[in-house]
């Protein structure tokens, strides 16, 4: 790639996203670290899948809740309590309109995608599976997509099995998905996008396969609602769970968005306040959708914050943010493989900005370590997702992964810098 | 906090050269430990004689820089010593990666005085402190069986 070439696509990027601009709505990125010998690093925030930045409207929703709205929700009559709860719902509205679903009653506050799922699987599952039936699953799952399945199965004697992704590039292998398809399968539950390799699933195909055979699927989308436009209607799913915090949102908040004859059928989640209609000492009635899921008081700064951070990403336009990232990734992926001994697991035609590698033999800590040293946070680990370590045959990986505020001249300096490391690691120059 | 505080010469040395690398025999007691959050993995392998002397340590597995050093620098330290003196050692590398006994504790006993940067590096004492924890497992072990 030509250094002219080169300019160009930043200039367009640049063009399609003011990231200038964009970046100044983040606070926390102009965040500087000092050593003890005076030298000052900037902030190269490469950790983008595990939790991502919060812009100033986000922290300014929050600090407006709490200034002048906070009060409990669907009780007060007071005016406080009318603020509290009109903000709420209308987060909830917010957050309908981004994932285009059909109602508000589809929208369920959780508190992250694992609640979101673990809702599913104790709520759906513990009332629909029966022992002998099958949930199928991916081998690329999240422990959060994995672990309360594992322990559905346990509970009602059902059995899990698995869709394989192929070791040399980090896709799902669907050419036999009849194989695994078959007449015991209850649920489909699966990535949308792969938080180690970045691949994103066809998950279209399979869910339409699923439905010709009415089982119905569940999109884990903790990393693909940030990064890609999502219109439940369109994908079909039945279920669909994500993060706040990882689409510039508050901690402690996520979604489940489910078709509402599902949740229809469903039992409540966890009993408590304002999940109910009636009680009587020995029975209840339940509230209607999606109170029915929501027992307790609910994060309620956390789902306006989750509606602030919906409208600053709505603002800049979905479309737009995945058309950057997919140019920044095509980038850094082009950038890496210039590095002698790198091995960048996960080279699906079709990824998201999450790139998980291993450099020679240099531990990902102590590689996460050194780029820490400049300033660069990127994840180091399994990744919660230790079936998927075992099967490439290593421990951990070190993983960057990039938001749309992350930009060329980072890639740049993340590269140098990895030169840098193999070096200081032993590896010669380069 | 200086890179090259943790990754001394002596760290990185042993990490690329590490000592005592390799498998015992059916006269050694054996421990494996995982440190699940990183996936370093360890095996600790220790000769205790009749006489108590910890006459052979040695250790085979995978992990950072740090895990791998601390283990390297650990083996030399201990092989040869009493039983009471090994332990005594172990206490106050352990104690000190917890911050119970003053770093300079480290500084009577040779290269481990180059694991103190670790310390300024809390999320990698784990690493540091991986195979420590294995060998006084074998030990404890090896006691046992006697």
């Amino acid at each position: 790639m030509s250094d002219n070439v080169l300019e160009k696509e930043i200039s367009v990027s640049d063009v399609i996203l003011e990231v200038k601009r964009i970046r100044n709505d983040f606070p926390i990125l102009s965040e500087r670290f000092s050593s003890e010998t005076g030298t000052v690093k900037s902030l190269v925030y490469f950790d983008n899948a595990a939790t991502t930045q919060k812009p100033r409207a986000v922290l300014d929703a929050l600090q407006n809740y709490y200034q002048h709205q906070n009060a409990n929700v669907h009780r007060a009559i007071h005016k406080l309590g009318e603020r509290a709860t009109f903000a709420y719902e209308n987060s909830r509205k917010k957050v309908a309109q981004f994932i285009n679903s059909r109602s508000t009653r589809e929208i369920v506050f959780t508190r992250g995608t694992t609640e979101a799922i673990n809702l599913v699987a104790h709520s759906w599952g513990r009332k629909f599976i029966k022992p002998g039936d099958e949930i199928l699953l991916s081998e690329m799952e999240h422990h959060s997509n994995l672990i309360p399945w594992q322990l559905l199965a346990k509970d009602r004697g059902a059995l899990l099995r698995f869709i394989p992704f192929s070791k040399s590039n980090g896709t799902l292998q669907m050419a036999n998905l009849n194989h695994f398809i078959t007449e015991k399968t209850r649920l489909i539950s699966v990535t949308h996008m792969s938080n180690v390799f970045g691949t994103i699933n066809p998950v279209r195909g399979l869910i339409q396969k699923a439905h010709e055979r009415g089982i119905p699927v569940l999109l884990d989308a903790a990393q693909a609602v940030p990064h890609l436009p999502t219109d439940v209607q369109e994908l079909d799913c039945d279920f669909l769970a994500f993060s706040g915090h990882k689409m510039c949102g508050p901690t402690g908040i996520g979604v489940l968005y489910a078709k509402e004859k599902f949740l229809e059928d469903m039992d409540p989640y966890q009993g408590g306040g304002e999940m109910i209609s009636s009680v009587w000492l020995d029975k209840a009635t339940w509230n209607e959708l999606p109170h029915k899921f929501e027992a307790g008081t609910p994060n309620i700064a956390g789902a306006i914050g989750l509606g602030a951070a919906v409208d600053y990403l709505s603002d800049i336009g979905m479309e737009k943010i995945t058309l950057y990232e997919q140019k920044l990734t095509t980038y850094a992926l082009s950038r890496m493989q210039e590095i002698t001994e790198m091995k960048i697991f996960g080279l699906a035609p079709f990824r998201g900005g999450v790139i998980s590698f291993y450099m020679g033999k240099i531990h990902p800590h102590d590689m996460a370590q050194y780029l820490d040293s400049e300033g660069i946070a990127v994840r180091a680990g399994h990744h919660c997702a230790q079936p998927v370590m075992r099967k490439l045959g290593i421990l951990a990986t070190t993983r960057a992964s990039f938001y749309f505020y992350n930009t060329y001249e980072e890639i740049d300096f993340f590269i140098e810098i990895v030169k840098k490391a193999r070096e200081f690691f032993g590896y010669g120059t380069q | 906090m200086e890179l090259n505080e943790l990754y001394q010469d002596i760290i990185l040395d042993h990490y690329k050269h590490p000592h005592n690398f390799g498998e015992g025999d059916s006269s050694f007691t054996n421990v494996e430990l995982e440190n699940p959050v990183c996936g370093d993995h360890i095996k600790l392998m220790v000769y205790l004689n009749d006489e108590n002397i910890v006459k052979e340590v040695k250790f085979t597995g995978s992990g950072c820089a740090i895990s791998m050093a601390s283990a390297s620098i650990m083996t030399d330290e201990l092989k040869g010593k009493p039983l009471s003196e090994v332990q005594q050692i172990i206490e106050d590398v352990l104690g000190s990666m917890r911050g119970e006994k003053a770093a300079e504790t480290l500084d009577e006993h040779g290269d481990l005085a180059a694991l103190k940067g670790v310390m300024k590096f809390p999320v990698r004492v784990k690493c540091a402190t991986l195979a420590w924890h294995a060998v006084k497992d074998a030990i404890a072990k090896s006691k046992r069986n006697t």
